[in-house]
């Protein structure tokens, strides 16, 4: 197995969630409704966990502790898509990325469970199950929002055309991407897309939302490979912001 | 926590005299022999009036109360505090809602009462307005915050209203927990660094006049209403809830070595009382009729994600369906 490609994978899949984790508990308090803020927090808690999980992974394979990886890091260091860092503006933004990015990643766990390499088999048994309930929530609401007033359509069908190019840039390919699926870790990139294609599609068809033809579409790329938009950076600072005073010390 | 359910407004008890008498009589009879009293149960107004005051600024409290904690969600030192601070602050918001459908069995809407803490008319606890410059202050508000609204929570649950009382035994389960996680975050700040030691002795010389205040003014200068302890609405004065506290948390605060910002503080052993120095109840007024630190930041974070949240509340409602009074 190629290890470096693995530790691609096991990276950016981490980094994405801890990221989006964090995005999404910043809804705690501030949500539309006191419901929508205990969701995005069940999530984030998910979200957290399963990225310390595969943090945890990357530690058994000789990688550093998880506390260090994800407060120690800057944002050139960082491999998940543009998409997870951007601020979550307002709640049709912050709905519409749930959608794009649950939808794709519930698949992409699903996948997995059928990985050579067992430990993230083990995992993705266990995490796939968290996944239904993110999913099930972020298509409740796009059936409910996107089919109700002339606002809440406009305002859903405003984003998804604002955060498309951004979600296909979850699926940028590693430079192992080959190797990785060869060796039955992953099926790879291009076939979860196909999926999410699909999936993405058939929500959307319950709607009164069109989704945009994804030919006409550039994806946002850099993310995977460190090169980031000017948020991460602040975002890591503030997280890191009680860790860095004295990161030897035990909180 | 957070709140503990409690009004220091004073009350006005023209109205019980307009009650129907053999009613009345009746209701007090069930509230002496402990049972409690539901939602359909005849009730005199005061009591409805003064519970859903009560209930609703209590369910105030625990979303206000998620601000200044949950400021530090994004900034939680390491994994282990980042995922537990997520997790109870979301309790804290599970309790709001909690609390609102209780009162709303009263007979009072959610929007109508956060419409009521937006424009001020309705109170919350007044601890909330002070800031969270360091991450030990968050950790003083998880630890000694939440031991005090267990105080006055645990009381409460004892009281008279079935619907409250029931919340307030699931929230105070969760609480529990919020202690623990309290402590133990404070627990390394003082076993800690020199640094670490430092943020707290500064979280609780920062703290510990709010924290006073939190309880409500003295008795000696507080209207007591008879009837509302009879009628068990309130379960103890605000003297005894602040004793009960220090007695529960000054060993603990010392034990750890911290020094309390109150070179009076100590238990007389004759009347098994603490003596401290008196709060400054100027500034207890001040700070509940809106002149705090943060009275004008909490407010305005909550109006603001109320008005960005309009739209998606509207899209939710549906021509077909009616209101309904949650069960509790």
């Amino acid at each position: 197995m190629n290890e470096i490609g693995l530790k691609e994978l096991l990276y950016k899949m981490a980094d994405d969630l801890l990221i989006l984790g964090h995005r999404n508990s910043e809804w705690t308090g501030m949500g539309p409704l006191l419901e929508e803020d205990i969701a995005f927090s069940s999530m984030a808690q998910d979200k957290v966990g399963q990225s310390l999980a595969l943090y945890t992974i990357l530690h058994q394979l000789g990688e550093q502790d998880p506390d260090t990886v994800a407060f120690t890091r800057n944002a050139g260091q960082f491999h998940n898509c543009i998409l997870v860092e951007l601020p979550n503006q307002e709640y049709d933004f912050s709905l519409i990325r749930h959608f794009l990015f649950d939808m794709a990643d519930a698949l992409r766990w699903e996948m997995l469970t059928q990985s050579s390499y067992e430990p993230l088999s083990l995992l993705a048994k266990k995490v796939r199950g968290e996944l239904r309930y993110h999913t099930l929530h972020a298509t409740t609401w796009m059936k409910q929002l996107g089919s109700a007033t002339e606002t809440s359509i406009a305002r859903l069908q405003q984003s998804l055309t604002t955060v498309t190019p951004f979600a296909l840039a979850i699926f940028e390919e590693s430079p192992y991407e080959k190797e990785i699926i060869e060796s039955g870790v992953f099926e790879g990139e291009k076939v979860l897309m196909e999926k999410w294609k699909l999936k993405i599609a058939d929500v959307i068809s319950q709607t009164q939302l069109m989704l945009p033809d994804w030919k006409t579409i550039t994806p946002m790329l850099g993310g995977r490979t460190g090169k980031h938009s000017e948020h991460l950076q602040p975002m890591l600072e503030e997280m890191s912001e009680v860790f860095r005073i004295d990161p030897t010390a035990e909180w | 926590m957070y709140g503990g359910g409690n009004t220091f407004e004073g009350v006005k008890t023209d109205s019980v005299a307009k009650e129907d008498l053999v009613k009345l009589a009746e209701f007090e009879a069930r509230i002496a022999r402990g049972e409690k009293i539901e939602p359909a149960d005849w009730m005199p107004e005061l009591y409805r009036k003064q519970l859903i005051r009560m209930i609703e600024q209590h369910g105030h409290s625990e979303i206000i109360g998620a601000l200044p904690e949950g400021t530090w969600i994004t900034r939680a030192p390491g994994f282990k505090r980042k995922m537990a601070l997520m997790a109870k602050v979301q309790d804290e918001v599970g309790h709001a809602q909690l609390l609102y459908s209780a009162a709303e069995t009263l007979g009072k809407s959610r929007e109508q009462m956060i419409d009521d803490l937006i424009t001020g008319k309705s109170k919350y606890s007044n601890i909330f307005n002070y800031p969270t410059f360091t991450w030990a202050d968050c950790c003083f508000i998880s630890w000694l915050v939440d031991a005090g609204a267990i105080v006055n929570q645990l009381a409460n649950a004892k009281g008279s209203y079935g619907p409250y009382c029931r919340a307030l035994e699931r929230i105070c389960a969760e609480e529990s927990f919020h202690l623990k996680y309290g402590h133990h975050c404070v627990i390394y700040l003082a076993a800690g660094t020199t640094k670490q030691r430092q943020m707290f002795q500064e979280a609780l010389n920062r703290w510990w006049p709010p924290m006073m205040h939190f309880f409500g003014p003295s008795d000696k200068i507080s209207t007591h209403t008879e009837v509302l302890m009879r009628w068990k609405v309130k379960m103890g004065t605000n003297d005894e809830m602040r004793n009960q506290f220090l007695d529960m948390y000054v060993p603990k605060i010392r034990e750890l070595g911290f020094t309390i910002p109150d070179p009076n503080l100590k238990k007389n052993t004759t009347t098994n009382k603490w003596e401290y120095t008196e709060p400054d109840w100027e500034e207890f007024k001040r700070v509940i009729n809106g002149g705090g630190p943060c009275n004008k930041e909490r407010l305005e974070v909550r109006r603001i994600a109320e008005e960005r949240g309009k739209w998606v509340r509207e899209a939710l409602k549906s021509s077909t369906t009616a209101y309904v009074t949650p069960l509790a």
